[in-house]
């Protein structure tokens, strides 16, 4: 009997992919963001509402992840987008294989932007790196100001966390202070914007602070 | 539900380890993982009894070292060591200028292998 020392990420696979994922959006000049939340956050009409403030010289792109349906890229081709949809079947992820098998299409145009909408969970979306150069997390009021303290691991890998429904707050008791500590306290670099997708509130700092990331990278 | 790709993860992970160790068998795994993380360990062990039937891992017992997140008051100075959900406030002063690290570890640190070809 012999112990041997491995060492290894358990998601080295994933992660391997995700880095080829990686090399194909830089190639292709575009930014990609990876958007996470709990069903029903407003993850969709971030996206939307991102893009409808975008500068005209910058072009966003979607992948829609979802367990099953095209509801939310209808929405977006509606809207004028190119989307490649990804159903996972069940999967409470997408992971960079399922991400890489819609960046041949979506590249080809060579958006300035990718939004790459994850399937609505706050468990274990962050675990499975999809090569995108941004995380970006959304929660709502409605979902209650303790989410940061519930699902630490999630709010600790983000870049920035996007607070939606803030037009709707005190109908919940949302604490916004109570929820920027909990976030402060497992992640000391994101910034937080609190905005409305409805009202437009706050957008227009959450768009200047993508489009400055852009400029960076 | 993301029990199962990680568990695949934890096994191709074992299997070519063991491979390029040229071990007949894999006797156990063992794994970090954060307190950050989202993973059950009986729901691993659950998938990877299935998914690992006719692999060199059939049989290896899965041990996992959970390594907790860890919290320092930026006030007082006390630090201690903390699991979802986190504590709104430091335990020994109450202030809520609390900082967490660590949690979010996930890998196969070894495992141990059959290597005797005498029997």
């Amino acid at each position: 009997m012999t112990t041997i020392a491995v060492e290894q990420r358990i998601l080295n696979a994933n992660d391997q992919i995700a880095a080829e994922n990686r090399a194909a959006l830089d190639a292709a000049g575009t930014l990609a963001i990876n958007v996470m939340a709990s069903p029903g956050a407003g993850k969709t009409s971030l996206i939307l509402a991102t893009a409808a403030r975008l500068p005209a010289d910058v072009r966003p792109a979607v992948i829609e992840g979802d367990l099953a349906s095209r509801i939310d890229a209808d929405t977006m081709t509606a809207a004028g987008i190119d989307v490649v949809q990804i159903n996972t079947g069940g999967s409470c992820h997408l992971d960079a294989p399922m991400v890489r098998t819609a960046l041949p299409e979506l590249l080809a145009g060579r958006p300035d932007l990718l939004f790459i909408e994850n399937v609505g969970n706050l468990i274990c979306t962050a675990e499975f790196a999809l090569g995108s150069h941004l995380n970006v997390v959304v929660a709502s009021s409605p979902e209650g100001h303790d989410k940061p303290y519930k699902y630490p691991g999630m709010f600790a890998a983000a870049d920035a966390v996007v607070l939606n429904k803030a037009d709707v707050m005190a109908v919940f008791d949302f604490d916004v202070d109570f929820f920027q500590r909990g976030l402060a306290m497992v992640n000391a670099h994101a910034p937080l914007f609190v905005v409305s997708c409805r009202t437009g509130d706050g957008l227009d700092a959450w768009v200047a602070w993508l489009l400055a990331q852009r400029a960076q990278s | 539900m993301h029990e199962l790709p990680i568990t695949q993860g934890i096994l191709d992970t074992a299997v070519a380890a063991a491979q390029q160790a040229d071990a007949r068998r894999i006797l156990a795994i063992d794994l970090v993982i954060g307190g950050l993380s989202g993973v059950v360990d009986d729901s691993v062990q659950f998938y990877f009894d299935i998914l690992s039937q006719n692999t060199l891992a059939e049989g290896a017992t899965l041990r996992f070292r959970r390594v907790p997140a860890s919290a320092a008051c930026l006030d007082c100075g006390f630090t201690f060591e903390t699991t979802p959900p986190l504590s709104p406030a430091c335990p020994a002063c109450q202030s809520a200028l609390v900082r967490v690290e660590g949690g979010r570890e996930f890998f196969v640190e070894s495992i141990e292998i059959d290597d005797d070809d005498s029997s």
